[in-house]
């Protein structure tokens, strides 16, 4: 199969340009896009790619393939592959630092403005802060994500305005917080997010929830908080 | 937060309603129109004046304008802020929206209680 990926060694290139490479499978097995890259690594250890894990809990190794953002580790050949073809490019919108990795500061000064931690300013409990089963299910859909920027960078209003915009991801994480019955800053939280950026830069086009490898739906959390900004100012 | 002088109500959530809120009375304006030009049996020049003669008219049009006005600023806004990164070009644009604008909200007031 051809395998057509990024690179750039900003020491030795002028600019990025694209490397072909033929590479047959060994058996013919329908093995993991991070599996290729290694096979690639093999054949030229210059290329460069991020990953820990290798089983889509780290969210290291987002990346483009075929157009379509998701963790190289989960995505099989068999879900991207076409007409024997594979194009590799890095999360778009980020700078690349090297080949498949990018910078990802932007993603995390935008998480680390939603305070992305529970605020509570009443005295501990003797043990812990109980919630009720129903309390707790709030947050299912919202705390497994793994921060990949699968879905920051496919947002087009992130591309755009990557310092203002929160971003699906950060906006996931901020209505987590939001929806904790633990956490005692929401009003605080909604001030920071009533500006028309932060949140309403968001257009509800949903390539967020169409690439999220954990199939979570920031869209929807972007909703619920724009709810909550509602029922606070009537 | 991030703060933005030149939006419309400087409020994310104040845009975002306005923005909904004068789609509506658009959609409204477009249906009566619609339904006006499709229904009424008798369409002259001295049917359609006295339409505008109507005080109750002329509010609902100078409404519509006005929501017109306001819808177009907080979208072209947007879509300014989005792809126009040079500040002095996007402050340029939206001045030249902001004008224009107004010259048609002053030019639709006159048309209308000119007829
Ligand atoms: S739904 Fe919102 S956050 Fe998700 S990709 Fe679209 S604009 Fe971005
Ligand atoms: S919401 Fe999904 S795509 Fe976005 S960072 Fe979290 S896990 Fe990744
Ligand atoms: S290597 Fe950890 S998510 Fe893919």
């Amino acid at each position: 199969m051809l395998v057509s990926v990024y690179r750039y060694n900003p020491e030795t290139d002028d600019a990025p340009y694209m490397q072909d490479i033929h590479i047959d499978i060994p058996g013919g097995k329908d093995i993991m896009v991070l599996d290729l890259l290694q096979l690639l690594k093999e054949k030229d250890p210059s290329m460069t790619f991020r990953r820990s894990c290798r089983e889509g809990v780290c969210g290291s190794d987002g990346m483009n393939m075929n157009g379509k953002n998701g963790l190289a580790c989960i995505t099989a050949l068999s879900q991207v592959v076409e007409k024997d073809k594979l194009v590799l490019r890095p999360l778009p919108g980020l700078p690349v630092i090297r080949d498949l990795v990018v910078d990802m500061t932007q993603f995390y000064k935008q998480y680390e403005k939603v305070k992305p931690f529970l605020i509570n300013d009443t005295p501990p409990p003797a043990i812990e802060r109980l919630q009720t089963p129903e309390d707790r299910a709030e947050l299912d859909g919202l705390y497994e994500c793994i921060l990949c920027a699968c879905c920051s960078t496919a947002c087009p209003s992130f591309w755009w305005n990557p310092d203002k915009f929160i971003g699906p991801s950060g906006l996931l994480q901020a209505y987590r917080f939001l929806a904790d019955t633990r956490d005692t800053a929401r009003d605080e939280r909604l001030s920071e997010l009533d500006d028309p950026f932060s949140v309403f830069r968001c257009h509800g086009i949903m390539n967020c929830v169409n690439v999220c490898p954990k199939g979570l739906n920031p869209t929807k959390a972007i909703g619920k908080i724009r709810n909550m900004l509602l029922q606070r100012a009537t | 937060m991030v703060t933005s002088i030149t939006s419309f109500g400087r409020s994310g959530l104040y845009d975002w309603m306005m923005q909904r809120v004068t789609a509506v009375v658009l959609m409204a304006y477009t249906l009566f129109m619609i339904g006006y030009l499709l229904f009424s049996s008798d369409l002259s020049y001295a049917s359609w004046s006295s339409l505008f003669q109507n005080t109750a008219m002329r509010i609902f049009t100078l409404l519509a304008i006005l929501s017109l006005v306001a819808h177009a600023w907080i979208g072209l806004w947007s879509v300014s802020t989005d792809y126009i990164k040079k500040t002095s070009i996007r402050f340029a644009f939206q001045s030249v929206c902001g004008l224009l604008a107004f010259i048609y909200v002053v030019w639709g007031i006159q048309i209308l209680w000119g007829v």
